[in-house]
């Protein structure tokens, strides 16, 4: 049966039948990939599909989860003992400092009270659990389980207890993906602890470290100093620890320094992580001022030709602009 | 009748089987020497069971699946299937009569054809030269190939699936 087929298409002479399907198929691949890469359809297509997709990422990580519940399952006593012993301990420092922080919290508090200023210091977060899938992508990027249902936006920052971990790019409606901060794409102000030099981390390409491709040859940057997040750019909220420097050496084009550093939270040790929920304080020249005149409902009526009521109430610009027409 | 429903499930828990391995991740250190699970199977089947069960639509199909689950680039997947599954199309009839060794090291080149073809779209997107270690992986997807033919092969006969 299988020889009377074999006769059908000749042993090397393939048909011009095949060849023209491989053509089109291979120039249907390419149009989508090159209208992917313009406009990232893709993520809208997961978005739609998600219905298929997610359960197929909750049943990929179901191996990991299960080797990681075997891990607890049969480790031994003594092990447990120790892993609790020294969760306690940290457990107990961490909460002397928090009580000796909340002083000087009260404080600040005041403090800040006084200059009238609207920074806070508390945390509004939320737990994510990570979906351990492998994307491809060299282990820049990371599943969540929470998504648009939870109220998850593009944007907000991930973070772990040690330090910022990167922040939510696409949202689906029970996951959403991370960009980790090691991603070459990802670019984070940072300002360095001891000096307050302000400068931006990259991810690197090896993978697994920061780089600081710009910092300026008269500063003065050692390894160990502590990089936190600086707030500029108004994306991540200041005062986040982002990792340590490892070396500083004079970049190749004798210009600048170039440091390295180890990011500070466990990128690829992390379960769960927090999503911060509210965003950065908006960092730049005060919004503009609304302009007093009198009253909006005052204003002469517009033109009953004009079908749509604008919106006076609600923006700045509606509102100068009526007032701009009752000054004269 | 029963037996083709059997033989066609089978057919596709395979592949979906694949594409669930391609998700799954491996221990960081283990990471790069993963091979491309779509692609072995593809390959196995395509020697197999020839064009009456794998043909460039299906091979673009599974592409797609893979591309979306992945998330890097929609089509990407899709053409490296659809170039991999036509070679091995082509040259089928002599690739199914070579001696393992020698079909081991064909599946080798397509594998390694396939990282290449990768290494362009993904040049072409601007992306960074991958580490070394990522040549790694063609090499173990060829080692595991008379593993992975023969335990699929002595399956379908104890099944006796067609």
């Amino acid at each position: 049966m299988a020889l009377a087929r074999e006769e059908s298409s000749p042993l090397f002479a393939g048909t011009v039948a095949g060849t023209l399907r491989l053509i089109f198929y291979l120039a249907l691949a390419m149009v989508l990939m090159v209208l992917d890469h313009r406009n990232g359809w893709i993520w809208r297509l997961r978005y739609t599909t998600s219905v298929l997709v997610e359960p197929v990422y909750r049943l990929a990580s179901l191996p990991s989860a299960g080797m990681r519940a075997a891990s607890v399952a049969f480790s031994d006593r003594k092990l447990l003992t120790e892993q609790n012993q020294r969760l306690r301990e940290d457990l107990l420092l961490a909460n002397a400092k928090l009580n000796r922080m909340a002083a000087v919290a009260e404080q600040n508090q005041r403090l800040k009270e006084l200059l009238d200023t609207q920074h806070s210091l508390e945390l509004n977060v939320q737990l994510a659990r990570v979906i351990d899938v492998d994307l491809g992508t060299a282990r820049h990027r990371m599943l969540v389980n929470v998504g648009a249902r939870d109220g998850v936006k593009k944007g907000q920052v991930v973070i772990d207890a040690h330090g910022v971990m990167g922040q939510v790019v696409e949202v689906m409606p029970r996951t959403s993906l991370v960009m980790l901060v090691t991603d070459p794409d990802h670019a984070i102000p940072v300002v360095i602890e001891r000096t307050g030099l302000r400068t931006v981390a990259y991810g690197s390409r090896d993978g697994g470290f920061l780089s600081l491709p710009n910092i300026s040859m008269a500063s003065d940057v050692h390894p160990g100093d502590k990089l936190l997040t600086s707030g500029l750019g108004g994306r991540f909220p200041p005062g986040f620890p982002v990792g340590e420097i490892r070396s500083v050496e004079p970049a190749a084009s004798g210009m600048f320094l170039e440091g390295r550093a180890r990011p500070a939270a466990d990128l690829d040790r992390s379960e769960d992580v927090l999503l911060l929920h509210d965003l950065a304080e908006p960092v730049g020249p005060p919004e503009p001022v609304t302009p007093a005149g009198p009253p909006s409902d005052l204003a002469p009526a517009p033109a009953p030709a004009s079908s749509a009521p604008a919106p006076a109430r609600n923006t700045n610009a509606a509102a100068a602009a009526s007032a701009g027409t009752v000054t004269p | 009748m029963n037996k083709q429903r059997v033989g066609l499930l089978w057919f596709v828990g395979s592949l979906v089987f694949a594409l669930l391995m391609m998700l799954i991740p491996l221990p960081a250190p283990l990471q790069p020497f993963k091979p491309y699970w779509p692609a072995l199977f593809l390959l196995y089947w395509s020697l197999e069971a020839g064009d009456q069960r794998v043909n460039l639509g299906l091979a673009f199909c599974i592409g797609l699946g893979a591309d979306l689950l992945d998330g890097v680039l929609l089509g990407e997947q899709a053409m490296r299937l659809c170039a991999l599954v036509f070679i091995a199309l082509r040259f089928r009839s002599r690739l199914r009569f070579f001696p393992m060794w020698q079909q081991t090291l064909a599946v080798l080149a397509l594998l390694l054809n396939d990282r290449v073809l990768l290494l362009i779209v993904r040049t072409f997107a601007g992306e960074s030269l991958p580490p070394p270690t990522w040549w790694i992986s063609p090499f173990i997807g060829a080692a595991l190939w008379p593993f992975l033919f023969l335990l699929m092969d002595d399956l379908r006969m104890r099944l006796r699936l067609q």
